[in-house]
């Protein structure tokens, strides 16, 4: 997998001090300890009974650094609340997967800090009344073997009150997908499944799962230490604290930031090295995100909110900048092809019409595409939303959707034959293609 | 207004079509042969139509649900 070499992040006074990676401190548990304080000591809960710590991670304001933004308190009270009613212990699940291609976050806060998710995974299941709690990365990644040998590192020093799990799961974008996680961790299958019921009430072996992304944990690990009120102290109040931002394309020194959010896309840049050249747009969220005009968006809050009226979203914290030489529409053919591959193949509406969008995209691209061809396209891009049982055709039908409108001077230069870049090369990394087969289902060869 | 809505397991459906030949006033299919289907709730009579297309789906794919009270059960299909 294609990955931006990732150097030592960076957090300048401009923005204030990162919290979950200034400090390098690996899987050593003792230097750990010293460095963030012990783990504050809970009780696990009832079943149906929310600990302590769901109110104050409520009052925190955290909200999922995955890409959702929504509320973690809230989530962990749903857990709680479908633990009691199904009468089922919950199950905790750390989605440490990182199936974004442009996206480094976690597997750099993973080798940074790796005990602070940890932390923050033992911590919640306590909160929430579970007694396991798995950490779930992609099969071949670094990760897996950074989580494993610091998980021996605490249970050599006495364990934890919770049992915790490393998993490793296959590498394909849909994975990730929190249906597909679940219903990995319970039967091994990562695959994702029809909802509602929603994980949070029926995920692993139909149990509540808390199910949420790594830097989510790490973040809930120092809410327990430092409480909610110095949680809030720094970013957006609509969803303060610290995000990590994986920052990419045309700029000097690209890696992973930790600013407050609310940080302005020109500040990130900045801190970024600044660009290398006049740059023409910008991918936000990763490729399930939508491009944005760099002029529309240089000055909007990296927020969920502040990037809404340019159309782009933070998702899990994704920036890659666009260099004028590139061409936004063949960029966007090469991920739309990645990503109709990445599916799991189990839905008609994605497998197909992904294929379908994604042909599309290679004709514009190629300059081959006339003006019906692209008013079919549009027609594509309207219905397929919506229609997969998870949301990965949702997501590539946004990115797919998005180049249309940032683009529009170019889609007509290539609709009469022509492009507009020089560039020979991609700036969107796409991982290399191992065989993606269909998923066979059980059943399926019966038809 | 409560009432029962047609949704669909999209991982069950194989695109067989039975649902567009039976229910063609709610299901459309798609270029793939995938149904497209009217969110809002079945009223009255239309009621056992749509249960009789529930029954014929050959993968048992097609469903007649309790709308929830405030929002349809399923996204809308159309974004654009």
């Amino acid at each position: 997998m294609t990955r931006t070499s990732s150097p030592a992040p960076r957090a300048v006074s401009e923005v204030g001090a990162p919290r979950l990676l200034g400090e390098h401190v690996g899987v050593d548990l003792a230097k750990h300890v010293a460095t963030f304080g012990a783990m504050p000591a809970q009780h696990r809960v009832k079943r149906g009974h929310a600990g302590p710590l769901v109110a104050e991670i409520e009052h925190s304001g955290l909200a999922g650094r995955g890409g959702g933004w929504f509320p973690t308190g809230r989530k962990m009270h749903a857990v709680v609340t479908a633990a009691r009613t199904s009468r089922k212990d919950p199950v905790v699940v750390v989605n440490a997967m990182e199936g974004e291609p442009a996206a480094s976050k976690d597997s750099v806060l993973v080798h940074r800090n790796p005990h602070l998710v940890l932390d923050g995974a033992v911590l919640a299941a306590q909160a929430v009344g579970s007694s396991v709690a798995y950490v779930v990365s992609h099969r071949g990644g670094r990760s897996i073997g950074t989580l494993e040998r610091a998980v021996e590192q605490r249970n050599a020093r006495g364990g934890d009150p919770v049992e915790l799990r490393v998993l490793a799961a296959p590498a394909r974008y849909v994975s990730s997908e929190e249906s597909a996680l679940a219903q990995f961790v319970g039967e091994g299958i990562a695959l994702p499944v029809t909802v509602p019921p929603r994980v949070f009430e029926s995920g692993v072996r139909r149990r509540p799962t808390l199910l949420s992304n790594a830097e989510t944990f790490a973040h809930l690990a120092l809410i327990a230490r430092r409480g909610s009120g110095w949680f809030r102290e720094v970013g957006d109040p609509s969803g303060p604290g610290t995000m990590l931002v994986s920052v990419s394309g045309a700029v000097a020194s690209p890696g992973v930031i930790e600013v407050p959010t609310g940080t302005t896309m020109r500040q990130i840049l900045g801190l970024a090295g600044g660009t290398t050249g006049a740059v023409s747009a910008a991918v936000t969220g990763g490729y399930g995100g939508a491009w944005v005009s760099a002029g529309a968006a240089i000055d909007l809050p990296f927020t969920v909110a502040g990037l809404r009226d340019a159309g782009g979203t933070p998702g899990a914290g994704v920036l890659v900048v666009l260099p004028t030489d590139a061409c936004g529409l063949v960029e966007t053919a090469n991920v739309v092809r990645w990503m109709a591959g990445q599916g799991a193949g189990q839905c008609g509406p994605c497998r197909f019409g992904l294929a379908a969008v994604a042909q599309d995209f290679a004709m514009l691209s190629n300059g081959k595409l006339k003006g019906t061809g692209l008013a079919g396209l549009e027609r594509r891009l309207g219905i397929i939303p919506g229609r997969g049982a998870c949301r990965h055709p949702d997501g590539a039908v946004r990115f797919a959707a998005s180049a249309l409108q940032v683009f529009g001077d170019e889609v007509q230069r290539h609709l009469s034959g022509h492009c507009s870049a020089g560039r020979r090369t991609f700036v969107l990394p796409v991982p290399s293609e191992k065989v993606t087969l269909p998923v066979e289902r059980p059943g399926e060869e019966w038809r | 207004m409560s009432g029962h809505i047609v949704t669909i397991d999209r991982i069950a459906c194989d695109g067989f079509g039975t649902c567009a030949q039976l229910l063609p006033e709610r299901v459309i299919l798609d270029e793939w042969g995938y149904p497209l289907i009217d969110p809002t709730p079945v009223q009255g009579s239309e009621r056992q139509h749509a249960k009789r297309a529930v029954n014929a789906c050959p993968r048992l794919a097609l469903r007649l649900e309790k709308a929830p009270h405030d929002a349809p059960a399923v996204r809308p299909t159309a974004r654009r």
